[in-house]
């Protein structure tokens, strides 16, 4: 049974083209401002007749017609995750503006969750700022902050923080071992935030940052607990929609 | 009675009670009858109903003068306290305009402070709210209670008889149980309306000034419905509502702009069945002993049981929530905190420690304010929480 699920993000949108256990093709695009275009355009890409059921989810899950159901991004990330790491038992994610702790049962099924969504000190945007302030690209973050000394960054909002980065460059301080600091610096505000629910168990780390080995280990540090990613991490919500697609449920409770 | 409006009308008709009020109240005034202003359902009703003024709530529920009232008060408060003093402070609302008295009480520090500014333009009134429940709490509310009995009849030059007090207690318990018949329908299950539907007739309600008529209406309300759910057929509730989450909301009050919160849940399936907060059984679950030897420790002690997270400890707010998670079949638990309303927020962790782990059951907070801006992260939120189910 072949089926489609597709995550929007505020950054990135990501498909999957599912058949039973075994994902026939990914795509990903930037979002940008057209979270509708991009849809249809992914949707163009993967789709096939042969699709029984495409499932959306994201921010922007509500803004493809030929969507059969739309399913939050909490219950995709953890179906998505439980599937490319069986056993865990809990999911964070840091989205481009959010950031949410999922808890799993054993069958993966989620039973709480956190989202933070008032501030984008623990999110992607942040990462973004910093990126662009210390001038390195984020697809080599893990070189750029390899065997530095992080520089503590103490402001809790990314506004504060970009003034406290711009003093700490004029002090002087390495680029690297800042932009460490910054890293270290969201993945401690993360773990506290999944600290609330109390995981236990191994934790799955999605969205676009677990690609980063910088911060899966300081991610791990901080909660304590051993953290898996995967390859396939930033497609875990898309895994997930196209899951859930499996199980042809009547749309009657879908968001 | 007229059976000319659908049950949905009536609902709007009660939702658009407090503005319809207008008129009335301004009837009222011209014929001479006080208005007493309150904020809180710790304030005994009874004493301004027994002089025959009318009672009105002033809790505002918009954000349309926050930015005025936050020229004078910290942008870090509870949007309740900042909202109503804004209307205050702006006169944009006529109850507050009507109000010939305001009266507070010692309740949370936002609203304790806010009343000291507010009274340097209006009449105001505080009661000293005791913040526990002990035996000598109720010494000091019992006087409280009579004090401000003493101060209506200083301010409007009357004389408040016991035995206008307990007309008055008799007058609220048939409100109440009239209330309490029609929320009580939400034990159906499948639920027969909406909880955004039961909580427009709570809200409404308590902006219609005969109070003596209100059980009346409502009783006929309740019959209607249940007539309508009895009948079936496939735009029946009991075929439309079937098989939805039952929801208990509880936490700060809401009303106004929160009630996006109700919205959220029920556009992403689930049920509200029955509100705990100040809008719902808080305020009208217990009744007064209008017979007892002293009317007014019996106001009293009815009063100060109310379980408000101002109390502390709190322990009436969890027993009447495990009681109505029993009886209303509750599937799941939505603790609103209005931003910066400290009480409830850190009484969460105990709400849910009691949801999650004595009745076993899903549990979820989360903090809003007046504004609309959170109403997708609101909408993801509410829709995740109802797939978990
Ligand atoms: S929540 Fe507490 S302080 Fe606020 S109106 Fe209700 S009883 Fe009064
Ligand atoms: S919601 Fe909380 S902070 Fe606001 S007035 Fe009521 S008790 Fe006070």
């Amino acid at each position: 049974m072949l089926t489609l699920g597709i995550d929007c993000g505020s950054t990135t949108t990501k498909g999957v083209l599912l058949d039973g256990d075994s994902i026939v093709e990914t795509a990903i695009l930037p979002t940008s401002a057209r979270p509708r275009e991009r849809m249809a355009e992914l949707y163009g890409r993967l789709y096939r007749p042969e699709v029984e059921c495409t499932v959306t989810t994201g921010y922007g899950r509500a803004l493809l017609p030929q969507a059969d159901r739309q399913v939050t991004e909490i219950t995709c990330h953890a179906r998505g995750a439980a599937a490319l790491s069986p056993g865990i038992g809990c999911v964070v994610d840091i989205g481009g503006q959010d950031c949410k702790a999922i808890l799993l049962d054993r069958g993966g099924f989620v039973v709480d969750f956190a989202m933070n969504d008032k501030c984008a000190a623990g999110t992607g945007r942040f990462i973004e700022m910093m990126c662009r302030i210390l001038d390195c690209s984020l697809d080599e973050v893990d070189e750029f902050v390899r065997d530095r000394r992080p520089v503590e960054i103490t402001s809790m909002c990314t506004v504060f923080a970009e003034s406290e980065i711009i003093s700490l460059l004029a002090e002087g301080h390495e680029r690297g071992d800042i932009a460490l600091g910054v890293v270290r610096s969201i993945c401690r505000r993360t773990a506290y935030f999944a600290q609330r629910l109390s995981p236990a168990g191994e934790v799955f780390f999605s969205g676009g940052l677990a690609r980063f080995e910088a911060f899966r280990s300081a991610l791990e540090e901080f909660i304590g607990l051993p953290v898996r990613t995967s390859e396939l991490s930033q497609f875990a919500g898309a895994l997930g929609a196209a899951r859930i697609g499996q199980k042809k449920r009547p749309a009657a409770s879908a968001g | 009675m007229k059976l000319i409006n659908t049950l949905p009308e009536v609902f709007e008709e009660f939702n658009e009670q407090r503005k319809n009020s207008f008129i009335t109240a301004l009837e009222m005034k011209e014929k001479g009858i006080p208005f007493v202003g309150v904020f809180c359902t710790y304030l005994p009703q009874e004493i301004p109903l027994a002089m025959g003024a009318s009672v009105v709530g002033l809790c505002s529920m918009s954000g349309e003068t926050i930015p005025d009232a936050e020229k004078d008060l910290p942008r870090n408060l509870c949007p309740l306290v900042k909202s109503s003093y804004g209307f205050a402070k702006t006169d944009k609302c006529p109850y507050f305009y009507f109000s010939d008295l305001i009266v507070g009480e010692t309740t949370c520090d936002g609203k304790k402070k806010m009343y000291e500014m507010l009274s340097e333009f209006k009449p105001v009134y505080v009661m000293e709210l005791p913040n526990s429940q002990s035996p000598d709490a109720l010494e000091l509310w019992k006087k409280e209670v009579v004090k401000f009995k003493e101060k209506l009849e200083s301010h409007f030059g009357v004389t408040i008889t016991d035995e206008q007090v307990r007309r008055a207690a008799r007058v609220k318990n048939a409100e109440r149980a009239a209330l309490r018949e029609f929320y009580e329908l939400m034990k159906l299950k499948p639920a027969p309306m909406l909880g955004q539907d039961l909580y427009k007739v709570l809200y409404g309600a308590t902006f219609k000034f005969d109070k003596e008529a209100i059980p009346g209406e409502i009783h006929a309300l309740v019959e209607r419905i249940k007539a309508e759910y009895e009948a079936g057929g496939e735009d029946s509730p009991r075929v439309k509502l079937a098989g939805r989450p039952r929801i208990l909301v509880t936490g700060s009050p809401i009303g106004g702009v929160t009630e996006k919160v109700i919205r959220a849940l029920e556009d992403n399936g689930a049920q509200v069945v029955v509100f705990e907060n100040c809008s719902g059984a808080k305020a009208v679950d217990e009744d007064v002993d209008a017979e007892a030897p002293d009317i007014y420790e019996a106001l009293a002690r009815r009063y100060l049981n109310i379980g408000c997270s101002c109390m502390s400890p709190n322990p009436n707010r969890i027993k009447l929530m495990g009681r109505l998670i029993d009886d209303y079949q509750v599937d799941a638990v939505v603790d609103v905190i209005l931003q910066a309303c400290h009480t409830y927020n850190v009484e969460t962790y105990k709400i849910r420690r009691f949801v999650t782990e004595e009745k076993g059951i899903p549990y979820l907070s989360l903090e809003t304010d007046y504004s609309t801006s959170d109403i997708g992260q609101l909408n993801t939120r509410m829709a995740a929480f109802v797939e978990m189910l």
